[in-house]
């Protein structure tokens, strides 16, 4: 039970790194709770739509329909991600402050709402579809497999939700004066790691060049493996043996939305008044 | 006429690249890899077949490979490797981890 237990937990655990900071970085939006809750909800749904249509996926693309799906759910996120850091940027610190105060109503917050539901779905939908193959797996081939996936599985589920929600209300203790950066920085390495995991994919797929496999290697320093590997892959991207088109990925990514959140936050700052 | 050994030229420009990669196979049963070693040259990029025997899907990882594909069951999937130097690189299977160990030895 404890194995079935270890493995939900890290699968989930990953979705909620990204949902704990995806929530806590989204404070003071209106109607937010309703949007993370329907991402939530639509991502379950997905990741046994998925999971179901395991056979169906891997066959695509010459048998490399898996890692296109999930090189596309990733660009996905990294796009959106993106996106809600540059909106951040030129928005997050009026609506920080606004939280804290009276909660008045942001009128274009309704794009990120959708941005907000999308991202939580993808997070959600890739690990999800992973842990649902698994404990299927479990069901149909143990004697005893029901009472194991069930039993393991929540066991697994509510380590992964504790440690998100733990992350979310770290996250909500940070100063406001350094709220908006933490969380951006946050998005931003969360935004680099899915590309350079997407970047993955697609040598595996063959559909990229590897350009030097592994470029470093730090598992003796940190394992993929340890409890320290999987929270810094979830919140980083942290990868012991990474490829030299991934860490390309990474950089890349991490430059353009820099890039990106200094030209939208230029006219923020004229228009800004002090709180 | 010309149009047509042109347009079967180029379509099977991708398929001399595809077998120009050596290929190496490997089969899950009862969530066991067979076989448990494989050896494999260096620095060339391989395709390695996996074949999953078993009713039940099978997650191939690995975090030295950098490698993670579900083989569903009674199917086979093929996962691109390398080009790696010499050494070992373990792998196993995500959903028997207890039984479906392996390695890939580069020589």
């Amino acid at each position: 039970m404890f194995a079935a237990a270890l493995i939900v937990f890290r699968e989930v655990l990953e979705a909620a790194l990204i949902v704990g900071i995806i929530t806590a970085a989204t404070q003071g939006l209106p109607n937010r709770a309703r949007w993370i809750g329907g991402g939530i909800l639509a991502g379950l749904f997905g990741s046994t739509l998925v999971a179901g249509a395991t056979d169906y996926i891997a066959e695509l693309a010459s048998g490399m329909g898996q890692e296109m799906f999930n090189a596309c759910i990733l660009g996905l996120a990294v796009v959106m991600l993106a996106w809600h850091n540059i909106w951040m940027a030129s928005h997050g610190k009026e609506m920080a402050s606004q939280a804290r105060n009276v909660g008045k109503s942001i009128r274009d917050g309704a794009q990120e709402c959708s941005v907000l539901f999308v991202i939580i779905f993808v997070a959600i939908l890739r690990e999800g579809s992973e842990t649902a193959l698994f404990l299927y797996g479990i069901v149909t081939a143990e004697g005893e497999g029901l009472r194991t996936a069930v039993s393991g599985g929540s066991l697994g589920l509510l380590g992964g939700v504790t440690v998100g929600w733990l992350l979310y209300n770290g996250l909500l203790r940070i100063p406001l004066r350094w709220f908006f950066s933490a969380t951006s920085a946050l998005v931003l390495l969360l935004a680099a790691g899915m590309a350079s995991q997407a970047a993955r994919f697609l040598i595996q797929a063959d559909v990229l060049p590897s350009l030097g496999s592994p470029l470093w290697d730090t598992s003796a320093l940190i394992e993929q493996k340890s409890i320290a590997g999987v929270l810094l892959h979830g919140l980083t991207g942290y990868d012991a043996t990474p490829a030299g088109m991934q860490v390309l990925f990474y950089i890349a990514v991490l430059i353009t939305i820099s890039i990106g959140m200094k030209l939208a936050n230029r006219p923020a700052t004229v228009s800004a008044t002090p709180s | 006429m010309l149009r047509r050994t042109l347009a079967v030229a180029a379509l099977s420009l991708p398929l001399a690249a595809f077998a120009a990669d050596p290929e190496f196979s490997l089969v899950i049963q009862d969530h066991r890899f067979q076989p448990a070693e494989l050896t494999i040259p260096a620095d060339v990029k391989i395709k390695l077949k996996v074949e999953n025997r078993d009713s039940t899907p099978e997650e191939f990882e690995s975090h030295s490979l950098n490698r993670e594909k579900v083989i569903p069951g009674k199917s086979s999937l093929n996962i691109f490797i390398g080009p790696l130097k010499p050494g070992r690189y373990p792998f196993y299977g995500e959903f028997n981890e207890k039984t479906a160990q392996g390695a890939i030895v580069v020589k």
